[in-house]
């Protein structure tokens, strides 16, 4: 029997991203489904009635939740071929760890700059996001990836924020690659992956969706 | 810094394990039951979260929290990921499902366990219109876990403690004393029966109802940071 394997997500999302870029590296056919996040459908509150959110990975019927937790499923249900975690435990232990401190950190920080309003507000949310960025530069170290020689789960879980850098720091009204050149470097290399490249979002388009955002919340 | 070795020798350097924790902490007894259900022997060692050795700020640079498990000189933080690392580590008594389907579940209800289970050691730090907030987001979030991640089995793990129980465990034993200091009861019987029953079912397994922190300690200890941080404001 076929696998069937649905993806419910939504184009922008960097957690949506994670996971088809664990797709594509195992070379997983699926069914791409785009959501429209401001009016969610009934397929998306019935597969993730908890949180209601994309990405939900849907394989043969049954619903996984939460980007993270569904790579690691993909990892572990495909475990043939492009391993994306390490098999030794405490590597395992190392990588998830990193890969939680983007989940809790980087999202975070990223929405209070470009929900940020100029001034104080704004300079306290890009000192708390050059912070963040630095600690992940001291992680990388002089690695050409955070999983060592090649890119690994905690590449996959940063990443996707790339598509985002343009839009924030057009708002947000600094340069990212002047505080933290270590970081860019470290995109740009990952960017050389085809799978990568394909999978993140132009950033103009993605710039304009967070215009749209700030409109929303009356802050244009 | 207080340390002393628990349950038998240990063999070699590689394989020396010790916990950093606090007395008290929900997060450090997470870690206590993981090593425990698997027999794994291990050295305690109390820090003082005022005055943090040098050790934990080597071992976790970047948050400096407890609990920090040590294995063969290397650090893992971060309380579930270190509960992971120990089942994957010492395998025999699985705490996740082996299934690759049911272990994305059980993940899911840890990771809920972390996001949100922190609502309710929030309540210390706000009064007022916040607290009353933090109290209504708790009971949601209460709701969700009795009727999606309980259901009707007994255990989260089913007939049996897994993972999932023990990223709930600050329910059975940390929220009645969070409770009685702040004069509020979340968990009803009426409105969480299984949640509840629950609670008691947990604190009857063996390897938990030896392992827990002294209750009337607690107490005083919570009442007095609920006293200082009223004080401050």
């Amino acid at each position: 029997m076929a696998d069937e394997v649905v993806l419910l997500d939504f184009w922008a999302s960097m957690f949506g991203m994670r996971v088809r870029i664990a797709l594509a590296e195992k070379g997983i056919k699926y069914e791409y489904k785009e959501q429209d996040v401001f009016n969610k459908g009934p397929q998306l509150l019935q597969t993730n009635p908890v949180h209601k959110k994309v990405p939900v990975l849907i394989h043969n019927g049954k619903p996984v939740c939460e980007s993270l937790i569904i790579v690691q499923y993909i990892d572990e249900v495909w475990k043939d071929k492009s391993p994306l975690l390490p098999s030794d435990p405490y590597q395992r232990a190392h990588a998830k760890f990193w890969a939680d401190f983007v989940d809790k950190k980087v999202y975070e920080v990223s929405k209070r700059v470009w929900t940020s309003t100029k001034g104080e507000e704004r300079e306290a949310a890009k000192k708390d996001y050059f912070e963040i960025f630095k600690i992940l530069e001291g992680e990388l170290g002089d690695k050409p990836y955070f999983g060592g020689e090649t890119f690994g789960f905690v590449d996959l879980s940063l990443i996707p924020f790339y598509s985002w850098f343009y839009a924030i720091e057009t708002f947000g009204e600094f340069n990212l690659e002047a505080e933290c050149p270590k970081i860019i470097a470290w995109a740009k290399r990952c960017l050389h992956k085809e799978i990568v490249a394909k999978t993140l979002q132009d950033e103009k388009k993605v710039y304009e969706f967070v215009g749209q955002l700030r409109k929303m919340r009356g802050l244009e | 810094m207080t340390s002393y070795l628990c349950k038998g020798n240990q063999s070699s350097m590689a394989d020396q394990v010790k916990l950093h924790g606090t007395w008290s902490s929900p997060f450090v007894y997470r870690v206590i039951w993981a090593l425990k259900l698997k027999g794994v022997p291990y050295e305690y060692v109390e820090e003082d979260l005022f005055k943090k050795s040098p050790l934990l700020q080597q071992y976790n640079p970047v948050n400096k929290k407890i609990p920090v498990l040590v294995h063969g000189g290397k650090p893992v933080c971060e309380s579930m990921i270190i509960v992971e690392y120990i089942d994957q580590t010492w395998p025999h008594n699985p705490l996740l499902p082996t299934d690759p389907y049911e272990k994305a579940m059980a993940r899911f209800w840890v990771k809920f366990a972390e996001d949100k289970g922190s609502i309710i050691g929030s309540l210390f730090r706000v009064s007022g219109e916040e607290h009353e907030k933090a109290i209504k987001e708790s009971l949601e979030m209460l709701k969700i876990v009795e009727e999606h991640g309980l259901g009707e089995k007994t255990f989260f793990g089913g007939d049996k403690i897994g993972i999932v129980d023990i990223a709930f465990g600050a329910f059975s034993h940390w929220l009645g004393v969070i409770e009685e200091t702040l004069g509020l009861e979340l968990l009803q019987p009426n409105a969480f029966p299984r949640l509840h029953a629950w609670t008691k079912n947990f604190k009857e397994v063996p390897v938990i109802k030896d392992n827990l922190p002294d209750r009337d300690k607690m107490l005083v200890q919570l009442k007095g940071i609920r006293e200082m941080y009223l004080a401050s404001k």
